[in-house]
């Protein structure tokens, strides 16, 4: 039994989870937002402070900490995705602040939040198909009540329950895709299913299995075709939560999905169950029909909501490019573009957040109009985001992008790259709009924004600074990624 | 370290003003412009550098080589330095930053502060494209300099500036993609013979013929593609007739200080990308293409000095003329001989201050009479002395009379261009010359109709003098002018230097 001190991260999120219920079992109902919200902040704070030391001490390293005989993996990947769950918790924790005010479960709100970002940590570091599914479940459940948290909003619920179904359909695909798996192999644990898999003769059976649980990661991570609930539900969630499922939870969706086909599935069967080929279609679909959606929205939350549908296909060309040579590289890749991404979206829906504070503007292109004038540091903020997501270079989603471009094309996958080429170039379109609405654009009625909410101003501040910094500070994000990648394949 | 000091130094000096309030910002983006300012004439006056570091013999200035990125087969350095054909360039870039700020005082009356971190923003990403040298930053800077610009465009910019900011927003991005596909393709063409993304070091490949071929095309045909695909992409930024169409809209609708920028500097962005990308990589393409290329050249001379001819609007006439200056730059380059590409270097420095200088005039001009149409005045020169004087000597430059930097780009340019090898050359010069001549009666015909003759006004306005602070840009846009022409070796010979390597010739 390794030392425990491998899964601090997981352990202060949910320490920090049952001080909130402690804290609300004492004085329930009640809205000290600073207690609540500087609790939930000092934990993922210290979650994120200790992924990173366990990443620079190099405890991912060799393989990493096993625990539980390898159901659990504390190695440099798990280390990695840590790191981007935390930031994007904090960030949330921190915009919440406002968003909660005058509500009266903030209690339970954060300790939702810290539970599903605890279950985000333990799905980094599954070791089995049963973890994986278990932690799978401590992500969902919360951010299931999350989505619907306004409850006197009938949007927030409707998209609560609609993510709760499609949610809980995709659950049972998963399982039942686990126990095909395991009809076939025998094991849960990875290690075991990679060997096992390779010389099964039941290999309909573990096909079906893996086209199982390719869905239940699918859907989890939005991409097309178990993405229909994601714009609903961010489009009725309370933006900070928006921020968080379409950030941190798909992230979450995407570490899964990366160890179980490298590590448990790997390259050896794709001459029986040619998956690689499945994420070809997915990306590709995904990216493609991402993009398209975006492109129609006139509602800024949507077109968030459908490109990140579409930045999900970017980053399953890490999976699709797979099997051409090159295969760290190319994985490494789409965890870095997920890490930048983590910043830029959640700083994008949580500017989102901000505007609906002002409450005065609703949610359409035109209700932007002229807010450069009003609040020009967020709008910069905003204008940073929006051109770092189209991949252009104000911000780290041109490098991350472009590098993951090149990967594929070095992989010898120039096709998928191309198709994303131009999805970029689709996506400047309506990325643009935004940056056009807010400083071009003249107001259409008087903006009066009243107060300044400290806590989203700092959120999203703090988004657009990482965004930016990540440029000169990229090679920092590109090694632990690159050599987490490798330690996959080895 | 200088240039690191230098790009600081703008970026910090863009926040600041940014977070200003709106009444400091003049004041305070002119201080804050003073810094890279007195920075780039440091760096001229410590310059050492000689011959084009782009090939072996050359050296930099001011060098800086660190690991930034590393990933996959090519590592991305944080590559920058100066040479003969750069460090002109980035003084010029300086100078007319912190002339621009002054010409906006007049003009700019809301978003202060906004509009100035803009315009130090827009500088930095100047800066960064003259002076990186690994490609990837190169393009982050080239990238980055899009942005500043469609928000001074579109924000402060005239009645149909929406339209003109995303026109040039469209048209550069995808000229980029364009370009960027031809660059991977030699990238991967070199295949394991770079292992960086290092401009000099693939430069210094292709010119050894280490081009492979990529996905069963040939080295030469692969050559070709990339070669049109990059002239292709940097074409439109110079620009080159007929992907020019973006020019005098964003022209016209652009405040003065940023028409000022988008002539003097932005446009030198093409040529210079033209001369290190293509002329310097590929240049046996270059001169199995030189015909056409000199074409397309004298075509731009000539048509963009009759479209000039026919327009009635001073801003549009300046801006139609930056089409017919810059086909004397794209015909010095195609040349390919000492003078060609020295001459194409130093017309890019005298058409920057020079065009920079007829769009200040123009900008006081409209200050004062809230027109720029010429049927709309005459006779400004009664009520408008000093900036008709500017105005003269800007229109003379530009006609290339001698003494000024005008005169001695196009000397250089054309005594290039005619001992150049590739069939035509001379044809194509005496055709370009004749455009001298177009220059010089178009703008001989607008000064006619506005600054001389009985004073009239077609507008509402009285008009006195300019102020004192709109004035001075103008003034010393006029001293660098004449000082550039009667002495224009204080950057001819650093360009001469830097010129030769390429040629074959030792440094």
């Amino acid at each position: 039994m390794a030392p425990l001190t491998a899964l601090a991260p997981t352990l202060l999120l949910a320490l920090t989870a049952l001080a909130l219920f402690v804290i609300d079992s004492i004085a329930p109902h009640s809205k000290n937002r600073t207690l609540f919200s500087g609790t939930a902040t000092v934990g993922s704070l210290a979650a994120l402070v200790a992924a990173g030391a366990l990443l620079v001490t190099g405890t991912g390293t060799n393989g990493g900490v096993q625990f539980y005989g390898g159901q659990l993996v504390v190695d440099g990947m798990s280390l990695f995705f840590t790191i981007i769950f935390t930031s994007v918790a904090t960030l949330v924790t921190v915009a919440s602040y406002d968003y909660l005010a005058g509500e009266t479960e903030q209690a339970d709100y954060y300790t939702l939040v810290m539970l599903a970002a605890t279950g985000m940590t333990l799905l980094a570091s599954a070791g089995s198909l049963a973890v994986a599914f278990v932690s799978l479940e401590l992500v969902s459940l919360p951010t299931y009540a999350l989505v619907a948290f306004l409850k006197d909003n009938r949007g927030s619920v409707e998209a609560g329950l609609k993510y709760f179904l499609i949610g809980a359909l995709s659950s049972a695909i998963f399982a039942y895709g686990i126990s095909l798996v395991y009809a076939a192999t025998g094991s849960l644990l990875f290690s075991d299913v990679a060997e096992a898999a390779a010389e099964t003769d039941l290999t309909g059976v573990l096909g079906i299995g893996v086209l199982m649980v390719l869905g239940g990661f699918a859907f989890k991570t939005a991409s097309v075709p178990f993405h229909f609930w994601a714009p609903e539900a961010y489009e009725g969630a309370p933006a900070p939560v928006s921020a968080f499922l379409s950030s941190a939870s798909k992230a979450a969706g995407f570490v899964v999905a990366f160890r179980v086909f490298t590590v448990a599935f790997g390259l050896d069967i794709t001459s029986s169950v040619d998956w690689v080929l499945a994420f070809q279609i997915l990306a590709v679909v995904t990216m493609t029909l991402g993009n398209f959606a975006a492109a129609t929205q006139d509602n800024v939350k949507r077109m968030l909501a459908y490109s990140s549908i579409g930045q999900a296909g970017y980053v399953l060309i890490g999976l699709a490019a797979l099997g051409g040579g090159n295969n760290p590289s190319v994985l490494g890749m789409s965890m870095v573009h997920l890490f930048v991404y983590g910043f830029m979206n959640t700083g994008a829906f949580l500017f989102v957040a901000l505007v609906e504070h002002w409450g005065s503007v609703g949610r359409t292109f035109e209700d932007y109009n002229g807010l450069g004038r009003e609040a020009p540091i967020a709008c910069v903020a905003m204008t940073v985001f929006m051109f770092s997501l189209a991949g252009i270079p104000l911000g780290g989603g041109f490098l991350s992008k472009y590098l993951l471009f090149y990967e594929a094309v070095g992989a010898g996958f120039w096709w998928l790259a191309a198709v994303g080429v131009v999805n970029s170039v689709l996506s400047l379109y309506y990325y643009s709009r935004v940056v056009k609405a807010m400083w071009l654009n003249d107001p259409s009625s008087d903006l009066s924004l009243g107060s300044y909410p400290i806590g989203l101003y700092t959120a999203v501040v703090a988004a657009g600074l990482v965004t930016v910094l990540l440029i000169p500070a990229f090679g920092l994000v590109t090694d632990p990624a690159i050599d987490a990648a490798a330690a996959l394949f080895s | 370290m200088l240039i690191e000091i230098l790009l600081a130094l703008c970026l910090l000096g863009a926040l600041v003003v940014f977070v200003l309030p709106d009444d400091y910002a003049p004041v305070g983006a002119l201080v804050a412009s003073l810094f890279p300012l007195v920075t780039s004439f440091l760096m001229w006056f410590g310059f050492d550098g000689s011959g084009n570091a782009f090939l072996e013999g050359g050296t930099l200035a001011y060098e800086t080589m660190a690991q930034w990125i590393s990933v996959g087969p090519y590592a991305i350095n944080w590559h920058v330095g100066v040479d003969g054909i750069s460090m002109p360039l980035v003084v010029m870039t300086t100078v007319l930053t912190t002339l621009a700020i002054l010409t906006a005082w007049t003009p700019i009356d809301e978003r202060r502060s906004q509009f100035y971190g803009l315009v130090l923003f827009l500088e930095t990403g100047l800066l960064g494209v003259f002076v990186a040298l690994d490609f990837f930053a190169w393009l982050v800077f080239w990238e980055i300099v899009l942005i500043p610009m469609y928000m001074l465009i579109g924000v402060w910019g005239g009645p149909r500036r929406k339209y003109a900011a995303i026109k040039f927003f469209v048209y550069t991005n995808v000229a980029t993609l364009v370009m960027f596909l031809g660059f991977a393709a030699l990238v991967f063409g070199l295949g394991d013979a770079v292992t960086s993304l290092d401009m000099p070091a693939i430069a210094q490949a292709l010119r050894a013929g280490e081009l492979g071929s990529l996905g069963g095309v040939g080295p030469d045909t692969l050559k070709l593609i990339a070669f049109v695909a990059m002239f292709a992409g940097f074409a439109v930024k110079v620009p080159i007739v007929p992907v020019h169409t973006w020019l005098p809209d964003a022209h016209v609708e652009a405040p003065t200080p940023a028409s000022v920028l988008l002539a003097g500097v932005l446009l030198k962005m093409g040529t210079y990308a033209l001369l290190r990308f293509n002329f310097t990589m590929l240049p046996d393409t270059a001169s199995q293409l030189a015909p056409y290329i000199a074409i397309l050249a004298v075509v731009s001379v000539i048509y963009g000095a009759m479209l000039a001819l026919a327009q009635q609007d001073l801003k549009r006439i300046v801006a139609y003329s930056s089409i017919s200056s810059m086909g004397f730059v794209i015909l010095g380059l195609v040349a390919y001989t000492e003078f060609g590409l020295g001459g194409a270097t130093f017309q890019m420095l005298s058409h920057g201050l020079i065009s920079g200088l007829l769009f200040a005039c123009v900008g006081v001009i409209y200050n004062t009479t809230h027109s720029r149409m010429v049927g709309d005045m005459a006779g400004l020169a009664d009520r408008m002395p000093v900036t008709t004087a500017m105005f003269v000597a800007g229109c003379f430059a530009y006609m290339g009379l001698p003494f000024m930097a005008g005169f001695m780009g196009e000397y250089f340019i054309f005594q290039g261009s005619f001992a150049a090898d590739f069939a035509g050359s001379m044809v194509f010069t005496a055709i370009a010359m004749f455009g001298i001549v177009i220059v010089a009666g178009y703008l001989l015909y607008a000064m006619q109709r506005t600054l001389f003759g009985e004073f009239r006004l077609d507008t509402d306005y009285t008009i006195g003098r300019a102020a004192f602070h709109d004035v001075v840009p103008l003034a010393v846009l006029v001293i660098c002018i004449i000082g550039l022409g009667t002495a224009p070796d204080v950057f001819f010979g650093m360009i001469q230097d830097a010129v030769g390597p390429l040629l074959g010739g030792g440094a």
